[in-house]
């Protein structure tokens, strides 16, 4: 759902999202970040420990791009898809408001959020950036018949390279209905705008299911 | 399931007795390397909602805990001569000798076995385990172990105490501030049975060596320490129990379990004594954790994971509010100037869980007595203690004078602007967000940044005031938000300096101009955004033509009517660029030390104060911290704070970060109280503060507690248009 900025360079990055926003008619959101691997950034040999400074670089071209308009199609917008930032520093929520038009949060319980989300708040008012910023959510559930058991594995396998943390992400995959209506309810009440929910196995009914608890 | 437990403190024979109880099965023991009847310290303390708690875990326990509790609702704060007593506080403590005896009898009665005076060097030597809970303390051989996985942290802090018991019996959380010679000592105390109180001295760290306490053995301790209180003792005795001088350590961990281990209490964190709460979270952590084995019966990393995530988020809050509490122990000599009063209600909310609000439920009549404290004093500088004020507003609605000049109340707002200035001229829609400020109530209104110059703007529409036709234009806003209501109405003058020439912000902020730009200057050629103009390394010329730009805009503006001026050297625009050290360079009079960053501001100060009306108060907006290494620290802020205070500033608007674009602040609740705090009672200045100020409780808080005198209601602006 995030695109870890600075493993593309940023002209290639707005001409893709230029490209996409064209083709969905204005319907793409574009969440950055500097992603949790190590990994990904030993693999295409960009400096980690500039990951910050450079995905402000990014934030700052990606829209020069779109508002000088020629790179790549026309953004609908003037000025370009909306732009999530995430991140948990300060340094990062500080980056948010000077060049996001909102906040992705990385997942967790609604508490979790309700925290970042106040932090996003504050950083924008400390920016003194008129407006306020869109507020994303995100969760994972499994809530087919005997779907919880490969849901948490998936998610130990997936995470398994922030180490113990993974158990902590698979215990918290919403299993049941109750579990799905109370996650939905916490992150409303902490002011989410947008609550994006991801499958944790590949079946579609599981789509079908969670419609049926979110009717 | 076979289970080991490592240290027979109140967490580890908690969670014995607890599990043992749910599974009579379990053959659990507990391993302690002291006798049975050992242990450190007197009493510990227990507060209302702890007890729910163990009154569900284990009915038995809790009658007996509970039946030789010593219990009392009042805090006394002794000092300057003078006891300020709050109530409806519900405590609760016992000895901890007794707490250990209640809980090793009821392990055997249920079968755990207990093994004392056990030395355990080496975990491999502790035989088969299905389960080895580390209820070890603070030293935990247990996370020893492992520590590549807990991966703890621990720090040092900087006061020193001795935990010592006394003979007499408090009937109050009671807290001592005695101020000798070599410093301010506290004593933290409170009863613990029918006999004894818990009384514990702490001071800084210097103090106690000016005290010779360095060099003390435990006892020339005991008999320096029953001297010093021996008003407070009245004729008892201090007792010591190893009560030696410590520093205390916080420690946190980033993980509690790995494989079949897992940490309890103060072997997985500590939270600084002055909150009172370490035994209540390891108790509290032994109910978690036997109530996931039983919900995860079977599947013990799922239990161990359940028990994590359900204690670790609340136990670093109270982290949290005991860092707090440890911070203003260690800084409370700062408040010795406060009456009595206000010192206790500072105190009491220290740790930002008790608010004035949360006072006001607990003892009405306190809070009604620091209400009508500040009202009396906010009114006619008063020094009573507040009795005569029946009917006294909260701190909030209390009036603000500066020099001539009265706020109706505390409350600023400051709306952003909307960068509709054309060619600098303010328009309708800072006529409207000023207009709508006032109407919302608020003391005192402040504008965005308005530029003293063309170049000293933000971006291409960003107010100013260079040119007779701003001022007319400002004249006419003013007289329109004045038939709204009443408010204070205060111009933010400021130069962008090197972050000017950028594009509106609806879409961001310190996105450059490109073609249509304008030249930049600052304290030194440093851009401020990587991909960012590079600015011009100010000269003389440049400096005096910038003050002198100031003092113009300074006297349109108070010939426009604004009734307060507060100049801009905050968030790395012009004047700050000079402060930080990390965009001041320079080699001349003007870079290097404090005192050379600080001269050109404070010339610019100078200048305006000498036209400024002496008859309206003049503000500074000031970064005090940069929260970037390297950068500018926060007890630079305070000497930076003092020094525009000397040079008649009469208000600090308390700033940070924004210096660069690396910073890295903290963006929690009330982020900015602690600056304020430390420049109002340090540089001792009025102070506005705001940093994600979004109740009115919090402004009451602050306010009472003498941490602010003006706070900023952080508000964000209606939803984004299209």
């Amino acid at each position: 759902m995030v695109v870890i900025g600075p493993l593309r360079p940023a002209a290639v990055l707005a001409k893709q999202a230029a490209s996409i926003d064209a083709i969905s008619g204005g319907r793409l959101v574009l969440g950055l970040s500097i992603g949790a691997r190590h990994d990904d950034y030993q693999t295409l040999e960009i400096d980690h420990r500039a990951r910050g400074s450079v995905l402000t670089e990014h934030l700052v071209a990606i829209r020069e791009h779109w508002e000088d308009g020629k790179l790549g199609p026309r953004t609908i917008r003037a000025a370009g898809p909306v732009v999530l930032v995430g991140g948990s520093s300060g340094e990062a929520f500080a980056r948010m408001a000077r060049y996001g038009d909102g906040y992705v949060h990385g997942g967790g319980p609604p508490r979790a959020f309700a925290g970042a989300a106040a932090r996003a708040r504050a950083a924008w008012v400390d920016a003194g950036r008129p407006g306020r910023p869109q507020l994303w959510g995100q969760g994972y559930f499994a809530l087919g018949e005997g779907a919880a058991v490969p849901g948490a594995a998936f998610l130990r396998d997936y995470y398994a390279f922030t180490g113990p943390f993974a158990e902590k992400i698979a215990a918290s995959n919403l299993t049941n209905p109750r579990a799905v209506v109370d996650f939905v309810r916490g992150y409303e009440e902490a002011g989410c705008d947008e609550l994006v929910l991801f499958p944790t196995v590949a079946a579609v009914d599981e789509l079908d299911l969670l419609a049926d608890v979110l009717a | 399931v076979r289970i080991v437990v490592l240290g027979g403190g109140p967490a580890g024979l908690y969670f014995s007795l607890l599990a043992k109880k749910a599974q009579p099965a379990h053959r659990i023991t507990v391993v302690e390397r002291n006798p049975s009847d050992a242990t450190y310290g007197w009493g510990v303390v227990f507060s209302e909602e702890a007890l729910g708690a163990l009154r569900d875990a284990d009915r038995e326990t809790f009658d007996e805990i509970t039946d030789t509790f010593a219990k009392w609702t009042a805090i006394d704060v002794r000092y300057r001569g003078d006891k300020v007593r709050s109530r409806g506080h519900a405590f609760s403590a016992i000895s901890r000798k007794r707490l250990l005896s209640i809980l090793q009898g009821r392990c055997a009665e249920l079968g755990v076995e207990l093994s004392f005076e056990r030395e355990v060097a080496d975990l491999t030597k502790l035989g088969q385990a299905d389960l080895v809970v580390g209820a070890d303390g603070v030293n935990s051989l247990v996370r020893r172990t492992s520590e590549d996985v807990f991966k703890p942290s621990l720090d040092s802090h900087r006061t020193k105490f001795a935990w010592f018991g006394a003979d007499l019996v408090f009937n109050a959380f009671t807290f001592i501030f005695r101020e000798t010679e070599h410093g301010l000592f506290q004593v933290h105390g409170y009863p613990v049975d029918g006999s004894t109180s818990t009384f514990i001295v702490e001071c800084a760290e210097p103090v106690w060596r000016r005290a010779g306490l360095d060099r003390a053995t435990e006892q020339e301790s005991l008999a320096f320490c029953q001297k010093l209180f021996a008003s407070d003792l009245q004729g008892h005795s201090l007792l010591s129990n190893r009560s030696i001088w410590m520093s205390f350590i916080t420690l946190r961990c980033e993980t509690w379990h790995h494989g079949n281990t897992v940490l309890l209490g103060d072997a997985a964190h500590t939270a600084h004594f002055t909150i009172g709460s370490g035994t209540k979270l390891a108790m509290e952590d032994a109910i978690s954790l036997a109530e996931a084995l039983e919900r995860k019966a079977g599947d013990l990393e799922a239990a161990l994971t359940d028990y994590e995530m359900e204690r670790q988020p609340l136990v670093e809050r109270f982290q949290q509010a005991a860092l707090e509490s440890a911070a203003y122990f260690e800084g409370v000599s700062r408040y010795a100037s406060f009456d009595p009063v206000q010192f206790a209600f500072n105190l009491l909310t220290r740790s930002g869980r008790i608010t004035h609000l949360e006072l006001q439920r607990r003892d009405p009549d306190f809070v009604g007595r620091v209400d009508g404290w500040f009202s009396a004093r906010a009114r006619d500088g008063g020094s009573g203690d507040g009795a005569q004020w029946l009917v006294a507003p909260p701190p909030m609605f209390a009036p603000f004078e500066m020099k001539g000049v009265t706020a109706p109340n505390r409350v600023v707002l400051s709306p952003p602007g909307e960068d509709e200035a054309v060619d600098g001229v303010p328009g309708s829609g800072n006529a409207d967000q000023l207009a709508e400020a006032v109407r919302a109530g608020a003391g005192v209104v402040l504008t965005e940044l308005v530029a003293v110059s063309p170049d000293g703007r933000i971006t291409p529409g960003s107010a100013g005031l260079w040119r007779e036709e701003h001022g007319q234009a400002w004249a006419g806003i003013l007289e329109q938000v004045r038939t709204v209501g009443q408010a204070i109405l205060a111009l933010q003058l400021g130069h962008a300096g090197r972050r000017g020439s950028t594009r509106p912000r609806r879409q961001g902020i310190d996105r450059p101009l490109r073609e249509e730009g304008w030249p930049l200057m600052s304290a030194s050629a440093i851009p401020y955004a990587p991909t960012g103009r590079v600015p011009k390394e100010m000269d003389r010329a440049d400096m005096d033509h910038v003050k002198e730009r100031f003092v113009r805009s300074a006297r349109m503006a108070a010939l426009a009517g604004f009734d307060l001026l507060e100049l801009n050297f905050a968030h790395g625009y012009l004047p700050a660029s000079f402060i930080s050290p990390l965009s001041n360079r320079r080699t001349d009079a003007f870079g290097g030390g404090l005192d050379n960053r600080m001269r050109f501001p404070l010339e610019i100060l100078d200048a305006v104060r000498a036209i400024w009306p002496e008859d309206r108060p003049l503000a500074v907006s000031l970064s005090v911290s940069d929260w970037v290494r390297g950068g500018l620290e926060l007890d630079e802020g305070v000497s930076a704070a003092r020094l525009v205070k000397d040079r008649g500033c009469d208000l600090v608007q308390v700033q940070g970060g924004q210096s660069t674009l690396g910073a890295s602040p903290v963006y929690g609740r009330m982020f900015l109280a602690t600056s304020s705090d430390r420049v109002r009672n340090e540089a001792g200045v009025p102070t506005l503060v705001g940093g994600n100020v979004t109740t009115r409780d919090e402004i009451n808080t602050l306010l009472a507690a003498g941490r602010a005198d003006l706070c900023v209601l952080s508000v964000l602006d209606r939803p984004a248009g299209p």
